[in-house]
Order: C-alpha cells, then sequence, then structure tokens
C-alpha cells in the first residue's frame, strides 16, 4: 500500500541535500570541536559557519546562537536557566505552550518560583494585554510559543516582545514549530530567548539552538567541559548542527515558494473538510501556520480516526492523547475552550515539502467515508 | 513514498486491529429486552450495548429449569480502537450464551480474546464488561425479576460514574 505521511509537525524526514551536507561527519570529519589539532579545528570550522548560517535566518549575531540537541533541552534551558540566573521571581507562560514549556514551568514552581498561565481566546490566541497585565515587579520571563504545534494559532509576539521590553522582562518564544517556516526577526519582533530545532525542518534529529540576545544571564544546566560559552557543556554534535545548518539554508532559499504551495493546499483541504457535516476547525482561520490543518468532527473520536486513516496509508495525528500514555484530551485544545469529548475527536494533518495535491485528494476520498463509518459505531448520531 | 507493509497501531495486537475495522454486530436493536449504557469519566468513552431475551421453558415439568438465552446484541460505542474492539468481542462473547453465563465473562476474557491489551486500555475490557451488566440489569429489572445480589451491587458502582458521563454528553445526547 502506498503510504502518504501527512505529519510533518511530528518531525520531517530528511532532505536528501541535507543528508548529503551530513555525510562526512560520521568517519571523515569526526574531529571534535574542542581539540587543537587539525581535525578538532575542521570541526571547529563547520560548527562556527553552521552558526553563522543559523544566526542569519533569525537576524541575529552567531555569537548569539547556543547548540543544544532539541527543542526540549532549549525551552529547558531558556526557563530553568533564567529562574536559575536570578535565584527567585515569577515566569508568565501560555495555556497552550508544549509540554517541555509547561513542565518546566511546573518544576520551577516546586523549586520556589511563581508562575502565572495566560488563557488563550477560543482561537488559541494570546491577548498581549493580558500579558501586560500579569507582569509585575517579581516578574523574571515571558514565555509565548510562537506558533501552536498543534492547532497552529501563530501568537502576537512582536506585540508580546514590545511589552515584555518596555517592562524590562526577559521574552522567550518557543519556534520550533513556526522556525523554518514563517520570517522570524528577533530583533525586529524584540525576542530575548528563541528556541528552535532541526528536525522540524527537514534536518536531523539531535540537535536545536537557543537564541540568546547578547548581554542576557542564563544559567547552564549542563556542566563540563565548557562548550558553547560554557551554558552547554558536551561535545558538540557536529554533524547534526551541518544538517541543520543545511536544512535552514534551504528554507531561505526556497521557503517562499514552499510556503505558497503549502498555503494553497491548506485552504483547499481546510475548505472541502468543512464540507463534511459536523466538522469544525480548531485554531485560528487565518492566522495560522502554513501547513497546518486542525479539524473535529462531532461524535468522531480522535484515535479511532487515526488507525482507520493509518489502515488507508494515511499518516496524521490526534488532539486526543488516547493514544498516548495519558488519556486526557489535549490542554491546548481544552485551552481554546472545547470539552473534553470535542478535544478528542481532532485530527491534526500537517503538510510539507513532499506533499502533492495528489496526497491531498486522496485524503479528501478517504476521509468522509471513515468518519461516516465511526459515526456508524457511535451512539451520538 | 516506498511501498511497506502497514504496520498501524504497534500498541495493538492483530487481532485488536483485525476487530476494529471490521467489527461484528454494531447498531441498535429496536425494541431490546435490556440495554446497558456507561462510559469511562477518564477517557470519555461511551458504550451502549443492546440485548434481545429469548426464554426458553424446562425440557419438561421437573426436569432442569427454564433457561433465558442472549438470542441477539449489539453495540454503539464512541472510543478509541480499544473501546470498540473490546464492545465487537463481548458481542461475539455472550451471543448465544444464557444470563446465567454471560454473568460469568469477566475482563480477563475480553482481553484474552483480543490476544491482550496495552495496560493503559484495560480499563476498555472493564466497560466491556459494565455494559453486559447493566443491560442484563435492565433486563431484570424491566421483566421485574429478582436481581441477584452481586449484579445489584455492580450495577450500584457503575451507575455513579454513568451519572458524571451522562452529564458530560447531555448535549450530544438527545
Amino acid at each position: 500500500m502506498k503510504r502518504i505521511y501527512l505529519d510533518y509537525a511530528a518531525t520531517t524526514p530528511v532532505d536528501p541535500r541535507v543528508s548529503k551536507t551530513m555525510e562526512p561527519f560520521l568517519s571523515e570529519n569526526f574531529g571534535n570541536t574542542m581539540s587543537l589539532h587539525s581535525f578538532g579545528q575542521e570541526a571547529k570550522i563547520v560548527l562556527e559557519e553552521s552558526r553563522e548560517k543559523l544566526a542569519g535566518v533569525i537576524n541575529a549575531n552567531p555569537n548569539e546562537i547556543i547548540f543544544t540537541s532539541s527543542a526540549t533541552e532549549s525551552n529547558n534551558l531558556a526557563l530553568k536557566g533564567s529562574a536559575l540566573a536570578s535565584k527567585k521571581g515569577h515566569i508568565i507562560i501560555s495555556s497552550i505552550e508544549h509540554h517541555c514549556v509547561v513542565e518546566s514551568a511546573k518544576w520551577l514552581a516546586k523549586n520556589g518560583f511563581e508562575i502565572t498561565e495566560i488563557s488563550v481566546d477560543k482561537f488559541g490566541k494570546v491577548n498581549p494585554e493580558d500579558i501586560k497585565k500579569a507582569i509585575t515587579e517579581k516578574t523574571i520571563l515571558v514565555s509565548v510559543i510562537h506558533a501552536s504545534n498543534e492547532i497552529g494559532t501563530i501568537q502576537p509576539i512582536t506585540e508580546i516582545g514590545k511589552i515584555c521590553k518596555e517592562k524590562n522582562v526577559l521574552f522567550h518564544t518557543d519556534a520550533s514549530q513556526s522556525f523554518g517556516k514563517i520570517l522570524i526577526d528577533v530583533k525586529k519582533m524584540n525576542i530575548d530567548l528563541l528556541t528552535a530545532s532541526s528536525h522540524k525542518i527537514y534536518g536531523p534529529k539531535g540537535a536545536g539552538l537557543l537564541y540568546i540576545r547578547e548581554g542576557i544571564n542564563i544559567a547552564p544546566l549542563l556542566h563540563g567541559g565548557g562548550q558553547e560559552n560554557g551554558l552547554r557543556s558536551s561535545t558538540v554534535n557536529v554533524g547534526a548542527i551541518a544538517g541543520f545548518a543545511a536544512a535552514a539554508e534551504i528554507y531561505k532559499k526556497e521557503g517562499k515558494k514552499e510556503n505558497q504551495k503549502l498555503i494553497k493546499l491548506r485552504d483547499k483541504l481546510i475548505k472541502e473538510l468543512l464540507k463534511i457535516k459536523g466538522s469544525h476547525l480548531n485554531g485560528d482561520p487565518k492566522k495560522r501556520l502554513p501547513n497546518n490543518v486542525n479539524v473535529r468532527f462531532d461524535f468522531v473520536e480522535g484515535e479511532s480516526l487515526v488507525i482507520q486513516l493509518d489502515m488507508h496509508g494515511i499518516a496524521c495525528s490526534t488532539g486526543s492523547a488516547c493514544s498516548s500514555a495519558t488519556l486526557e484530551p489535549s490542554h491546548v485544545l481544552l485551552a481554546t475552550g472545547l470539552k473534553p469529548e470535542q478535544a478528542h475527536g481532532s485530527l491534526r494533518i500537517t503538510l510539507g515539502r513532499w506533499t502533492t495535491e495528489k496526497d491531498i485528494n486522496y485524503l479528501l476520498k478517504v476521509l468522509p467515508k471513515i468518519v461516516k463509518k465511526i459515526r456508524e459505531i457511535s451512539p451520538f448520531k | 513514498m516506498k511501498t511497506k507493509n502497514n504496520t498501524c497501531g504497534g500498541l495493538y495486537t492483530k487481532k485488536v486491529l483485525e476487530t476494529f475495522k471490521n467489527p461484528h454486530n454494531y447498531g441498535k436493536i429496536k425494541n431490546a429486552d435490556g440495554i446497558g449504557k456507561v462510559g469511562n469519566i477518564v477517557c470519555g468513552d461511551v458504550m451502549w450495548l443492546y440485548i434481545k431475551v429469548e426464554r426458553k421453558p424446562a425440557f419438561a415439568k421437573g426436569f432442569g429449569e427454564a433457561r433465558e438465552i442472549i438470542k441477539n446484541i449489539k453495540f454503539e460505542t464512541f472510543g478509541c480502537v480499544a473501546a470498540i474492539s473490546t464492545s465487537s468481542i463481548i458481542t461475539d462473547l455472550v451471543k448465544g450464551k444464557t444470563i446465567k453465563e454471560a454473568l460469568k465473562i469477566t475482563k480477563d476474557n475480553v482481553i484474552e480474546s483480543l490476544g491482550g491489551l496495552p495496560k493503559i486500555k484495560y480499563h476498555c475490557s472493564v466497560l466491556a464488561v459494565d455494559a453486559l451488566v447493566e443491560a442484563i440489569y435492565d433486563y431484570f429489572l424491566k421483566n421485574k425479576k429478582l436481581i441477584p445480589a452481586d449484579v445489584e451491587k455492580k450495577h450500584n458502582i457503575i451507575q455513579k460514574s454513568k451519572d458524571i458521563i451522562e452529564k458530560r454528553y447531555e448535549k450530544w445526547n438527545k
């Protein structure tokens, strides 16, 4: 059976051009960037070139980029690192953050920090005024996800950044889903800390970055050899970082055209899916990621939908957590005001570089039949 | 993309996935003799079970006792793969059995018949057994039969979580 991958928000395949860039770093250019000899220095050069390329994508200086192993690590470092550097204080997050931000905040709350969660509207959007009101004298950091990994809503980052700047509070944004999809300028957007990930943009897994604006003091979480300006000890994963940089360069060159294609496919998909009876769009109809579609169907449970689609060769994911380690529905969907049973029926379809119109047409052919069948089994009609 | 065998739901056994793909006995029974409606408050799954009972008299006066056979059974379920599979399998297990025999079916029988379930989905097998108990309870009640103490006890426990779930689905449940 032909398989169609429509879960690009979960992870992406490595672009063949990126794999090619990475090839020499296993056995050829394998040096440790901290070594003084030529092997080490060759690796060091690649590392610094990669830093420069990635900094260029977000209008940062190369010395403001710290490489990590993942977006989860970057978010942990941003929250815990800035908290530990100020020893005590108040942190503001939104109610639709990724688990790694939520859990880091919870951990900080257990360790004496005060946490405020800002609610969102029905589209999943944060009102910057709410942030303004929540900032107190004790506030050290505001962290708001740039674009939601689940519902694709893009936040008014520039406005939030401006407020934080005026109030002299650090502003972090988790850009794991937006980096490499929408334009980011850390200076114009008043961003102090920014998380980005490689494997969401056709780069390899195992590489992420944290942008830290020059002059900001944060404490490291990993102590050791003092790599990455003392902020992230560990032997540097040069191959993955080179791949990350190569992936970002491709976006820089081709992103605009790619987005046009994705937006066209996304809008067609949304339009057609909403023709199914009892279907609703989750997230903002306009301010959303070019590749994100999130819909729900009344009387239909998400896991059943995902597995049925998989049986037809289509890979998507659900807002229902019923298929994962917990049974509770997604906190993001609940935060937008959905009831648990509505959140359980949500389907996330995320498009990418190799998605074709034919794929979308196939999905549109299969999905209504599956929804109909699940509804036949359901007691609610 | 390359063609590969479908490996969907590595989480579930082949039997679960087959059952989910082609569930048996779903739908309503009009004029059912007993209906069991249950729900899980944590994950939100809802299961409705309908039974049709046929009374067979004793073979002859003084020989054997009258038997009540579940002639037909159907389900309607809103839930995950495991919930739909356990619903289907319990209808297979029950069909043709006497009420007495049906009441002996346990969650382990359900799990075994599906070749196993992930631990986090065990509650789906409990839900299926609860739905059956409720359908039989409803049958006893409608026919003014003496309700065995253990069935009454189970019913009281199930009823508590049912109230919560019914409130949640009020809008859909018209």
